[in-house]
């Protein structure tokens, strides 16, 4: 059924709750608000505040009582408004979180999810519009989603759900109304494995999250131009699912990045990094990264479009990569 | 007092020279670099520990702070594993990947030391939290020192243990010291800590840290408030460290003068107990010898078996960093 992102979540919670009474779902707002985007719609109606917890706006306070809860045997969902506020929750996540089964030897898990949405919506400025990603893929412990779609979203989040390592599932504010078809009923999609978005032959593009659709969108204008553009999306961020990645940078001997967070030290690094040590000798030229501007988000229109890959700096960047620019 | 069985005092009194004879012999064992890193000792706190953990049912949760030997030994792990896992050796309560900060015994319900200051009282609301939820008739004790009171993360658990009548019970051991720093240049509210969680509407009583009696005689009445659903409570026991900060710190150092610990000195937790033993006339010095012997005979074979037991092989650096599925 056609279904959109945010409703894609709110099933996929929605079914886990039913499942499993372990799972409760806590954040600010997320009960009789229903959500600051309205994800967690009917939850406090149908599950009760006991298993919706709203919370004084305590970021660290509620991540860090959600990974006690998780301690002792239960499935918190952590809602964050924004994933701008778990830069005040790292402690938690960094220092518990992730280290906590490690710590005590394989004694302690910590099944938690915590997830929100992450990047720019549109004008929010700069404390509310960062791709953290790559902060929390660099700690050990913790496991990275990013869907793009509808159908990603829900079976990834049921499969973040189940896991029992601390998993940070960012979402984006500007994919909760995109719609897309979605499997009925239950269904789960394996974290740590990468998805062709579309089939191509003469570049692998590697895109999550929502460049995704910016990289569809200008894959459909260079196929006018007689360029067959590859799409990967890597879907969990870690652990990266680098062979198919792999399988398809020896197909097309090209591989172009692009990620919407800042260019130094960002997640692009790392995966060519990756590649040019699993595939040097298939690349026929250096992995080119779209990625976003090293500035603070700007709160003008224009200057934050500027900040942000699109789709003619990445159909610029594909034709410099085939040497057709 | 009328409760005065000398099994049970005796007893008591054993645990608490446990405690100090095993961290005496952890400070030798570090001057003769068996042991490494930072190793906080307990000595001439063990009161608290002692008497807090007296009051508690196995199942009820003790989570604590890094200087964390005290209340492990105190729920009643293996001695012999602490040791070990103070070496770094294979056999330890962590297999070797926690160390002194980090002692966790998940079937005596020892959640951790933590070594961030102020990060694990929010663990110890989601413990409350998670008992809550499971309707358990559990407390959960979190022990940290003043040095945690102004921290966020305190504030942010006492609110949210406060807003949902969590039952935990927050003790704070009040040694004057915020590492260096006297508790008057830390606190603003210091000659009455306790006032952070009163601000909170979290009943709070001050104890004498020194009195394993007063101690647990205090808890007793306050687990059976907690457990019946009261709320959480604050207890503020008044002791202080005989030792300095860690190993890197002098006895005494620039901050405190030598006059003022041996002041201190002279309320040393076990004598207080002992004299109380002595003046009921339910000890003999010989019995008091008999313990001493007992316990040097069990603090020897920690040692004993953590020099004998092997380190953990390489092959188990990566084990415990995330869940297997």
């Amino acid at each position: 059924m056609l279904l959109t992102y945010r409703d894609a979540l709110n099933q996929a919670m929605r079914e886990e709750m039913r499942r499993d009474g372990n799972i409760f779902l806590i954040g600010e707002e997320v009960g009789y608000y229903q959500g600051a985007f309205k994800v967690s719609k009917g939850f406090v109606e149908e599950f009760g505040p006991q298993r919706v917890v709203d919370t004084p706006i305590t970021e660290a306070g509620f991540t860090g009582l959600a990974i006690g809860a998780a301690m002792a045997g239960l499935q918190p969902i952590v809602e964050l408004m924004t994933m701008n506020f778990g830069i005040v929750a790292l402690d938690q996540i960094v220092n518990n979180a992730a280290k906590i089964r490690y710590m005590s030897g394989g004694q302690l898990s910590v099944p938690l999810v915590i997830r929100g949405p992450g990047s720019a919506a549109h004008q929010l400025g700069a404390q509310h519009s960062q791709s953290l990603e790559s902060w929390f893929c660099h700690v050990p412990g913790l496991k990275v989603v990013a869907p793009a779609t509808p159908q990603d979203a829900k079976g990834l989040l049921k499969s973040a759900i189940r896991d029992q390592n601390p998993v940070i599932f960012i979402e984006a504010q500007l994919l909760y109304g995109t719609k897309g078809e979605v499997t009925e009923g239950d269904y789960t999609i394996p974290l740590g494995v990468a998805e062709v978005k579309r089939a191509g032959s003469d570049v692998t593009l590697v895109a999550y999250s929502k460049m995704l659709l910016v990289a569809l969108a200008a894959a459909e204008q260079l196929s006018r131009e007689g360029i067959d553009v590859e799409i990967i999306d890597p879907r969990t961020l870690k652990p990266l699912d680098l062979e198919t990645i792999v399988a398809s940078v020896k197909k097309t001997g090209r591989l172009l990045i692009v990620e919407e967070g800042w260019r130094f030290c960002g997640l692009g690094a790392q995966i060519a990094e990756s590649v040019y040590t699993a595939a040097f000798d298939y690349l026929d030229g250096p992995i080119i990264r779209v990625t976003g501007e090293d500035v603070p988000m700007p709160y003008s229109r224009h200057l934050e479009d500027a900040a942000i890959p699109d789709v003619p700096r990445v159909v610029a960047a594909v034709r410099s990569v085939c040497g057709a620019g | 007092m009328t409760d005065m069985d000398r099994d049970d005092l005796l007893a008591l009194y054993r645990q608490m020279l446990l405690i100090r004879r095993f961290e005496e012999k952890s400070a030798e064992m570090y001057a003769l670099a068996k042991i490494a890193g930072f190793l906080h000792l307990y000595i001439g706190e063990e009161a608290i520990a002692v008497g807090a953990i007296a009051a508690l049912q196995p199942d009820d949760y003790v989570i604590s702070a890094y200087r964390d030997h005290g209340h492990c030994l105190a729920r009643g792990s293996d001695p012999d594993k602490v040791m070990a896992e103070l070496f770094g050796k294979a056999t330890g309560l962590c297999h070797g990947k926690g160390g002194s900060m980090h002692l966790v015994d998940l079937p005596h319900r020892f959640m951790g030391g933590y070594a961030i200051v102020g990060g694990h009282i929010p663990l110890a609301a989601g413990l409350a939290f998670a008992t809550k939820y499971q309707k358990l008739d559990l407390v959960t004790v979190c022990f940290f020192g003043e040095g945690a009171v102004p921290s966020g993360q305190a504030h942010e658990a006492f609110n949210l243990a406060a807003l949902w009548k969590l039952p935990v019970i927050f003790i704070c051991e009040n040694n004057r010291y915020c590492m260096g720093t006297p508790v008057q240049r830390a606190v603003a509210l210091y000659e009455n800590v306790a006032e952070a969680a009163r601000s909170y509407g979290i009943k709070a009583e001050r104890v004498d840290g020194m009195d394993v009696l007063a101690v647990r005689g205090l808890m007793r009445t306050v687990v059976d408030q907690v457990r019946a659903g009261q709320g959480p409570f604050f207890i503020e026991a008044m002791t202080y460290r005989f030792m300095g900060h860690s190993m890197a710190d002098p006895s005494h150092g620039h901050y405190r003068t030598k006059d003022e610990v041996e002041e201190h000195r002279k309320r040393d937790p076990l004598l207080v107990l002992k004299e109380t033993i002595l003046t009921h006339k339910l000890c003999s010095e010989s019995d008091f010898k008999q313990v001493e012997k007992d316990v040097s005979h069990v603090v020897t074979s920690a040692v004993k078996f953590a020099d004998e037991s092997p380190f953990p092989d390489p092959s188990t650096l990566h084990t415990d960093v995330m869940a297997e599925e």
